[in-house]
């Protein structure tokens, strides 16, 4: 008699996130999505300030070449208590380098379940879904949730003219020596 | 009683409120547990109050007491974790409650058009009138946020 051939069994795909708080909250990230982890400090002075209207979580981009980071102050844009960050997250394949208060550690995911559909505005654009780690419930965030198209249509406008600003101040300089 | 009468008759899952009962289908309920830890996230859906965990599974903690009662529940003994549906989904939702919960059948009048549309219908009970809740109109799910429409203000983030 032939014995049946033992099933494969595939491993559980698991996922290494960061665990990252913002004023006090926690959240997760894959750590994929994360580029480049660097003190707040670190950035401050290749920092240049930014204001879009109607857009008080960037308030400063970082130019890279000729990339522009916007940094998204995370408090700001869960709605919580603003506090301020200490470490810049800059995430990959996205013009965001997001503000968190700190890294809580590294963790594996074996399950991440779509957010359920009673949460119906917002926050359906900020999070991946949520997983279950040591008892409790982490929103895994989406890296490119933090700013959406329309929100980057605004910091390049609000980019560009900053970019005018500085060149017809540059200009008025010159003319004037 | 003939058996045409017989089959009028229906099962639902009396609730309490505060002072006030509730229906609900008996088909539409999965369990009645003991409250547990509520993990709280920023969202800005209102009367969402975070999430539980039950059976592995991550349950949305739905407050329906405010728009029922025009209040919050002071105390809360139980969540009542019933399936809500999403077009062809379903999904589990809780919601807290006051009292022990009770099983009864009963005969349902529907609903008439002027009625609030969380109101599936009515029955009798121990000489009160109770509303069948409709928990699709009660519960908030995209099909709401379609209704909200442009009229409606954006909501407070709620960690």
């Amino acid at each position: 008699m032939r014995l049946a051939a033992p099933a494969k069994v595939s491993p559980a795909k698991t996922e290494q996130i960061i665990l990252f708080r913002v004023s006090g909250q926690m959240f997760a990230i894959s750590s994929a999505s994360v580029q480049e982890v660097r003190s707040a400090d670190s950035m401050s002075g290749a920092a240049v300030e930014i204001s879009a209207p109607g857009l008080r979580k960037v308030r400063h981009v970082l130019r890279r070449g000729d990339r522009s980071l916007f940094i998204v102050n995370g408090a700001m844009h869960f709605g919580l208590h603003v506090a301020e960050g200490t470490l810049l997250f800059v995430l990959r394949k996205t013009r965001t380098a997001l503000l968190i208060d700190g890294i809580e550690k590294m963790a594996t995911m074996t399950r991440l379940q779509a957010l359920p559909l009673s949460f119906c505005h917002e926050e359906r654009q900020w999070y991946r879904g949520l997983t279950a780690l040591d008892q409790t419930v982490v929103p895994v965030v989406h890296p490119e949730g933090f700013l959406s198209p329309e929100e980057l249509a605004l910091l390049d406008e609000a980019l560009l003219q900053a970019d005018k600003t500085v060149t017809q101040d540059l200009e008025g300089t010159d003319s004037a020596q | 009683m003939t058996v045409a009468t017989e089959l009028e008759l229906q099962s639902f899952v009396l609730l309490r409120l505060s002072e006030r009962r509730f229906a609900v289908s008996a088909n539409q309920i999965a369990e009645l547990v003991a409250p547990s830890r509520v993990f709280r996230f920023p969202h800005r859906t209102p009367k969402l109050e975070g999430v539980i965990l039950r059976r592995g599974r991550i349950v949305p903690v739905c407050d329906v007491s405010e728009m029922l009662l025009g209040k919050r529940l002071t105390s809360r003994r139980f969540y009542l974790i019933a399936l809500r549906n999403y077009g062809k989904q379903k999904e589990w939702v809780a919601m807290p409650v006051t009292g022990e919960c009770e099983l009864i059948n009963a005969e349902m009048i529907a609903a008439v058009e002027s009625d609030a549309p969380h109101v599936a219908g009515w029955l009798s009970h121990d000489g009160d009138v109770i509303e069948v809740l409709n928990l699709d109109a009660l519960t908030p799910g995209p099909e709401r946020l379609l209704a909200e429409g442009a009229t409606s203000q954006r909501p407070e983030a709620r960690p």
